[in-house]
């Protein structure tokens, strides 16, 4: 049994002495100290999460703002760097994009949205991976226009709360939030304290992730959890829970070598960007649309219940091996494990049979669709 | 019968030349839920150190070690329907597997009851 890694020089969220008092198991993740699970365990955390709602702590992750003098030049110097349509993106709208490197690979993923109001358009609020904040920081820096700033947000937390209960239970604090479409944000008031709601996540429920200032967290965290709806859930459960989401995990379904195209995340670009290009890389990205990139992400179904995890090999039944998996571990949703990598385009389609090797076994699977369990996000009734 | 444990959070319990061995509960705790476990073939002999299972919990795979040198007479092959019997009784029903005991000698190189006890207490 391999020993935990020493805890030193880690940084806290507001929201880490409500961990510990909660019982929460705490490591080091991207330079923080983290709760990778509560009293519950992992297990229970991500069936709570699928079944009512969890709070989760996402405050190391990378707050900042893009400001230019209006919502155009904002927008345009955004897509300079990225390939996502942000001239057209509507007021309070949220949309998920990759920062590219000059050869089309993933600097980071992030989210962006738009201000809600008119008067203080112009500025695009965006999070990143806690881990990437500096690299992403620099390179804005480096590349942004003389009247596009980056001002970094360094005294609010972030709190997810995910789940089919998650937005009534936000609500009963937070009225305005029950209003909100899907992908989509805006100021409001939670119990009186100034926050940022936005219907979005990473777990493939609906619910919301609420930016908050950091001396109000704990209250807020805390009169969250007075809910019987809400439970804390930890980084293990949040990610059992993107992992059937479908959804990449910076760092090992997308690096800086991986384009859009191969990560099968196309849906963050929209057609004028595919068509115009002007994003770095877009040479390559383009080619890639047009022809098909030569490996691409895809989803695994294992037959039998050991999991693969992150590295293990992928080959071809009784034969070579032709990728990685990037992500696998066990679907407690599911019941089975499941995994993702990368595979040559020519092995990619659904129902390819391959084999995945653990510990010098191998191991039977199936290209599976993706999401691994069907996604739940909020759609506003037709009226 | 005398039960020791290793530094590895391993227990070895000892009964004439057969040692049954499992992990602590103090071991299934940091683990979590476990879901799989991976045992070795009976008849494999095995030297202290060496890998003698795979406990793969949600999150992690975890090795399992022998604590002394031995050859696997029996494996806990129920653990392979209901992995989860690691959490509820690690030092009961869960056993990994058994050995025919190697090495007696090796046996002082590990902990007694209170000797782990102590020991997880410093972790």
């Amino acid at each position: 049994m391999a020993e935990p890694v020493a805890e030193t020089d880690l940084k806290q969220t507001p929201l880490h002495d409500l961990h510990v008092e909660l019982g929460a198991r705490m490591v080091p993740f991207a330079g923080y100290a983290m709760p990778v699970q509560y009293k519950a365990g992992i297990m229970a955390e991500h069936l709570q999460t699928r079944s009512k709602a969890g709070l989760f702590d996402v405050s190391h992750m990378g707050q900042a703002f893009l400001v230019g003098p209006d919502h155009e030049t904002t927008a345009r110097a955004l897509e300079a760097l990225t390939p996502s349509n942000f001239v057209e993106l509507g007021l309070g709208r949220q949309r998920y994009t990759v920062l590219l490197n000059d050869e089309g690979g993933i600097i980071d993923d992030l989210m962006v949205t738009r201000s809600v109001s008119e008067e203080d358009d112009g500025r695009l609020m965006l999070v990143v991976n806690a881990a990437r904040k500096d690299v992403d920081y620099a390179h804005f820096r480096s590349r942004l226009p003389e009247n596009v700033r980056l001002e970094v947000v360094e005294d609010r937390a972030l709190i997810a709360v995910q789940g089919p209960e998650a937005v009534a239970a936000v609500a009963a604090h937070a009225p305005k939030a029950a209003d909100l479409a899907f992908m989509s944000a805006a100021p409001m008031e939670f119990d009186g304290i100034d926050c940022h709601v936005a219907r979005a996540g990473y777990t493939g429920e609906d619910g919301v992730e609420m930016s908050v200032p950091a001396g109000a967290a704990e209250a807020i965290a805390r009169a969250l959890l007075a809910d019987e709806r809400v439970e804390p859930i930890g980084l293990g459960a949040r990610d059992s829970l993107r992992l059937e989401a479908g959804l990449c995990l910076y760092g090992h379904d997308i690096d800086e070598m991986t384009s859009p195209v191969e990560g099968a995340i196309t849906f963050c670009m929209q057609k004028r960007r595919r068509e115009e290009g002007g994003f770095p890389g877009a040479e390559r990205i383009q080619r890639e649309l047009a022809e098909g990139p030569g490996r691409v992400r895809v989803g695994l179904r294992l037959d039998g219940k050991a999991p693969a995890r992150e590295g293990a090999e992928i080959a071809l039944p009784d034969g070579a091996v032709v990728g990685t998996v990037t992500s696998g571990g066990f679907a407690p949703t599911v019941g089975a494990p499941i995994a993702m990598g990368y595979v040559p385009a020519e092995h990619a389609a659904i129902g390819t049979a391959l084999e995945l090797v653990v510990r010098g076994r191998r191991l039977p699977a199936t290209v599976a669709e993706m999401p691994f369990v069907p996604n739940r996000y909020y759609r506003k009734p037709k009226s | 019968m005398t039960t020791y444990y290793s530094k590895d959070h391993e227990w070895i319990s000892v009964d004439g030349d057969v040692a049954t061995i499992g992990i602590t509960s103090y071991a299934q705790e940091q683990l979590g839920d476990v879901v799989y476990v991976e045992l070795p073939e009976s008849g494999k002999t095995l030297s202290q150190g060496d890998e003698a299972a795979v406990v793969e919990s949600v999150k992690a795979a975890s090795e399992v070690y022998a604590p002394i040198d031995g050859e696997v007479v029996e494996a806990n092959d129920a653990l392979a329907d209901e992995p989860a019997k690691v959490n509820e009784d690690p030092e009961g029903a869960a056993w990994f597997l058994k050995l025919k005991v190697g090495n007696t000698a090796q046996l002082s190189d590990l902990m007694d009851e209170a000797a782990y006890k102590a020991y997880v207490e410093t972790l």
